[in-house]
C-alpha cells in the first residue's frame, strides 16, 4: 500500500516543483502590467509638465495678476489677467447647476420609482443617448434653436421681471453667459441623472418600506428617507457635473459670444477659461500663447481638485452603502 | 383576575399611539395632496429633461437629412465664394479623417488601457491606489487641455499640424476611460474562477489570459467601443492640433480633416449654405457615434447571453 502511494507522491512533488518554478517565472506578466500602468502615469506627468512649461513665461510675467487682474488683450503682449474669464467660468457653471441639479435629481427619482417599469430601461437609454451627443452638436443646437428663443422670449421676460436692471440688464442678443449656462445644464444633465440614479438605487428597500409602513406618503419617503440616505452620493454626482461644466469647451465657445470683459449681467457676452483657449489658440501671437497655457493650467488645477473631491464623495458613498 | 386587569392604570404608550393616529388621520388629506403635487413635479422635471433631447434629435434629422446626399458624403469639400455661394462640396475626406484618427488613437489606447485596468484590478499597493486616483481624475480632465499637451509635444517639435497630434490627444483621453471600464469588469470576475485556476497551478498570466480576460470581455469591449464613440465626437483637442485639409489624406503625419472640426467651422461660416451644411456634418458624426454605441450594447448583450 505504501509502495503504491510513493509514485504519486513523487509525481505531485514534481508538479509542485513545476508550479513553484512557474510562479517565479511569471515576472514578464507582472512587468507588462506594471509597465503599462507606469507608462500611463508617466504620460500624465509629462502632460502636467507640458502645460506647466508652456505657462511658465506667463506665470513669470504676470504672477498673481494672472488670477486677480482684469486686463486681457488678445494677441497682445500683456499683462494678462484672467479674472473675468474665471468669473465667467464660475457663473456659467453655477447657472448650469441651478438648472440641472433639481431637474436631474427629480429625473433620477422618477426613473427609479415613478415611470412605469416597462419604460424604465427606455428612459435610462434616452438619458444615455443625451450623453452620447457630442458637445459640438449641442453648440450647434444652442446656436440655431436657443439663441432666437432666448432673445425673443426668455430675455425680454427676465428683463421684464427686474425692469432691465441687474442681473438681467443689457442687450438681449441671445449669445450670453445665460445661454452658455443653459446649454451647459443640458450637457451635464446625463451625468447628474446617471450617477444619482446609481446611488439612489442602492438605498436599502427595508428603509423605504419602513417609511411606507409607518404611514408616510410617497413624497415623505422621497424627502425624508431616500434623499438623506443617498446625500453623499448625490453630492458626488453634482460635483462631477460641476467638473464637466467647468471644462466644457466647444459648446460654450459657440454660444457665449467670445468676448473678454468683466461680466456686467447674465446677458453679457464673455468667455470661459476653456472656451477662450479654444477660440484664441489658433491665432495666438506675442505672449498670448503662454497666457493661454496659463489659462489651461488654472483650468487643470480647478478641474483636477473638483474631480478629486467628487471621487472622495462617491467613494465615501460607496463605503457607507 | 379580570377585575385586576381592568383596574391597571392605562399604559401611556396607548395614549401616545392614539395621538399619533389621530394626527396622521387628520393630516392624511393634506399629506396626500402634497405627495401628489410633489410626484407630478418630479414627473414634470423628467419630461423637461427629455425636451432638449427631443429637440436635438428633431433638429439633426430635420436639418441634417436636408443637407445630406450621396455627393455630400463622398465628395471633397469646396470653398464657396460670392459667385458660387452654394458650392460647398462634400465631407468625404472628413469622414475618412475621423475614422483614421479614431482608429489609430484606439489602437494605441486599447492595449494600454486594458493592461492598466488589469493592473488596477489586481494590484493592491499604495502605488496602485495612487494610479487609480490619477486614472479617475484624468477621466474628468477637460479635453482641451490634452489639445494643449499635444500641441506642445507633437505640433511644436514637428512644426506641423497633423493627425498624429490628434491621435496623441485622443489616445490619452481614451486610456483612463478604457482602464476604468476594464477595471470594473475585471473586478466582476468571480474569485472562485480565478482560484480554480490557481488550484490547477496556472500562473497569473495564464489565469489572466484564459480566465479573467474571456470572462470580462463583454465589459471590456463595451468600454472600448464607448471610449471610441466618445473620442470621435471630441472637438476641442482636435481644433488645436490637426490643422485643416481639403484633400484626401491617409497620412497621419499631415494635417487632416475631421467631422467635429468641420461642424464647428461650418457653424460660424459667413455662407448660409455652409451653416446649413453644418447640420449634415453633425448628423453624419452622430450617426457614426450611435453605430459605435449600439454595437457596444449589442456586443455586450450577445456575449453575456452566450456565456450562460
Amino acid at each position: 500500500m505504501m509502495q503504491t502511494k510513493e509514485p504519486s507522491f513523487n509525481g505531485s512533488s514534481e508538479v509542485a516543483e513545476r508550479v513553484s518554478h512557474s510562479a517565479t517565472s511569471d515576472r514578464p506578466y507582472k512587468f507588462v502590467l506594471k509597465g503599462a500602468a507606469f507608462f500611463f502615469g508617466a504620460v500624465v506627468l509629462v502632460f502636467v509638465w507640458s502645460v506647466l512649461q508652456a505657462a511658465w513665461p506667463a506665470l513669470r510675467q504676470n504672477g498673481f495678476h494672472l488670477i486677480t487682474g482684469t486686463s486681457w488683450v488678445a494677441g497682445g503682449n500683456g499683462p494678462f489677467g484672467a479674472f473675468a474669464l474665471i468669473a465667467d467660468t464660475l457663473i456659467t457653471t453655477l447657472i448650469a447647476l441651478l438648472i440641472a441639479v433639481p431637474i436631474g435629481i427629480s429625473s433620477a427619482l422618477a426613473l427609479l420609482f415613478l415611470v412605469p417599469p416597462k419604460f424604465r430601461t427606455i428612459g435610462a437609454s434616452l438619458v444615455e443617448l443625451l450623453a452620447a451627443v457630442p458637445s459640438v452638436v449641442y453648440g450647434l443646437w444652442g446656436l440655431w434653436y436657443l439663441t432666437p428663443w432666448l432673445s425673443h422670449t426668455v430675455q425680454p421676460f427676465l428683463a421684464g421681471i427686474t425692469g432691465s436692471q441687474f442681473p438681467f440688464s443689457g442687450p438681449q442678443q441671445g449669445f450670453s453667459l445665460l445661454l452658455a449656462g443653459i446649454v451647459l445644464s443640458v450637457m451635464i444633465l446625463p451625468t447628474i441623472v446617471a450617477i444619482s440614479r446609481d446611488v439612489i438605487s442602492v438605498v436599502p428597500v427595508d428603509l423605504i418600506e419602513g417609511g411606507l409602513s409607518l404611514g408616510a406618503t410617497r413624497s415623505q419617503v422621497f424627502t425624508k428617507v431616500i434623499l438623506p440616505t443617498s446625500k453623499t452620493g448625490i453630492m458626488g454626482a453634482i460635483v462631477l457635473g460641476a467638473g464637466r461644466a467647468l471644462g466644457e469647451t466647444i459648446a460654450v465657445a459657440m454660444v457665449i459670444g467670445s468676448n473678454i470683459q468683466m461680466p456686467k449681467s447674465l446677458f453679457s457676452t464673455g468667455g470661459t477659461l476653456a472656451s477662450t483657449i479654444a477660440t484664441e489658440f489658433g491665432d495666438a501671437s506675442g505672449n498670448t500663447g503662454a497666457a493661454l497655457a496659463a489659462l489651461a493650467l488654472i483650468l487643470m488645477v480647478i478641474t483636477a481638485s473638483v474631480n478629486a473631491f467628487a471621487r472622495v464623495l462617491t467613494n465615501r458613498a460607496k463605503a457607507t452603502a | 383576575m379580570t377585575d385586576l386587569l381592568t383596574q391597571l392604570p392605562p399604559d401611556p404608550i396607548y395614549d401616545r399611539r392614539k395621538q399619533i393616529q389621530e394626527r396622521a388621520a387628520k393630516t392624511i388629506g393634506r399629506r396626500t395632496l402634497i405627495s401628489r403635487a410633489y410626484i407630478s413635479m418630479l414627473m414634470g422635471c423628467f419630461i423637461i429633461a427629455l425636451i432638449p433631447l427631443g429637440s436635438v434629435i428633431y433638429a439633426l434629422i430635420n436639418k441634417g437629412i436636408a443637407a445630406i446626399s450621396w455627393t455630400f458624403l463622398t465628395a471633397l469639400p469646396s470653398q464657396p465664394n460670392l459667385m458660387q455661394q452654394d458650392a460647398i462640396g462634400g465631407i468625404g475626406n472628413a469622414i475618412l479623417g475621423t475614422i483614421i484618427i479614431d482608429l489609430l488613437a484606439g489602437l494605441v489606447a486599447v492595449p494600454i488601457g486594458v493592461l492598466l485596468g488589469l493592473y488596477l484590478a489586481e494590484a493592491t499597493s499604495r502605488v496602485a491606489d495612487f494610479l487609480r486616483a490619477i486614472t479617475e481624475i484624468m477621466t474628468g480632465i477637460p479635453s482641451i487641455l490634452l489639445g494643449v499637451f499635444a500641441y506642445e509635444y507633437v505640433v511644436v517639435p514637428t512644426k506641423q499640424f497633423s493627425g498624429l497630434a490628434g491621435i496623441v490627444a485622443l489616445g490619452v483621453l481614451m486610456v483612463p476611460v478604457i482602464a476604468k471600464a476594464s477595471e470594473i469588469s475585471f473586478r466582476g470576475v468571480p474569485s472562485t474562477l480565478r482560484e480554480a485556476g490557481l488550484a490547477l497551478g496556472a500562473r497569473d498570466s495564464k489565469i489572466a489570459k484564459s480566465i479573467t480576460l474571456p470572462v470580462a470581455a463583454p465589459g471590456v469591449i463595451t468600454g472600448v467601443l464607448l471610449s471610441l464613440a466618445r473620442a470621435m465626437g471630441e472637438t476641442a483637442p482636435i481644433l488645436l492640433v490637426v490643422g485643416a485639409s481639403g484633400a484626401w489624406n491617409f497620412n497621419p503625419l499631415k494635417p487632416i480633416s475631421a467631422l467635429p472640426l468641420l461642424t464647428y467651422n461650418y457653424s460660424g461660416s459667413q455662407y448660409p449654405s455652409q451653416r446649413a451644411a453644418a447640420w449634415g456634418v453633425a448628423l453624419a458624426l452622430v450617426t457614426m457615434i450611435l453605430i459605435l454605441s449600439l454595437t457596444a450594447r449589442i456586443v455586450s448583450a450577445r456575449m453575456r447571453r452566450e456565456k450562460r
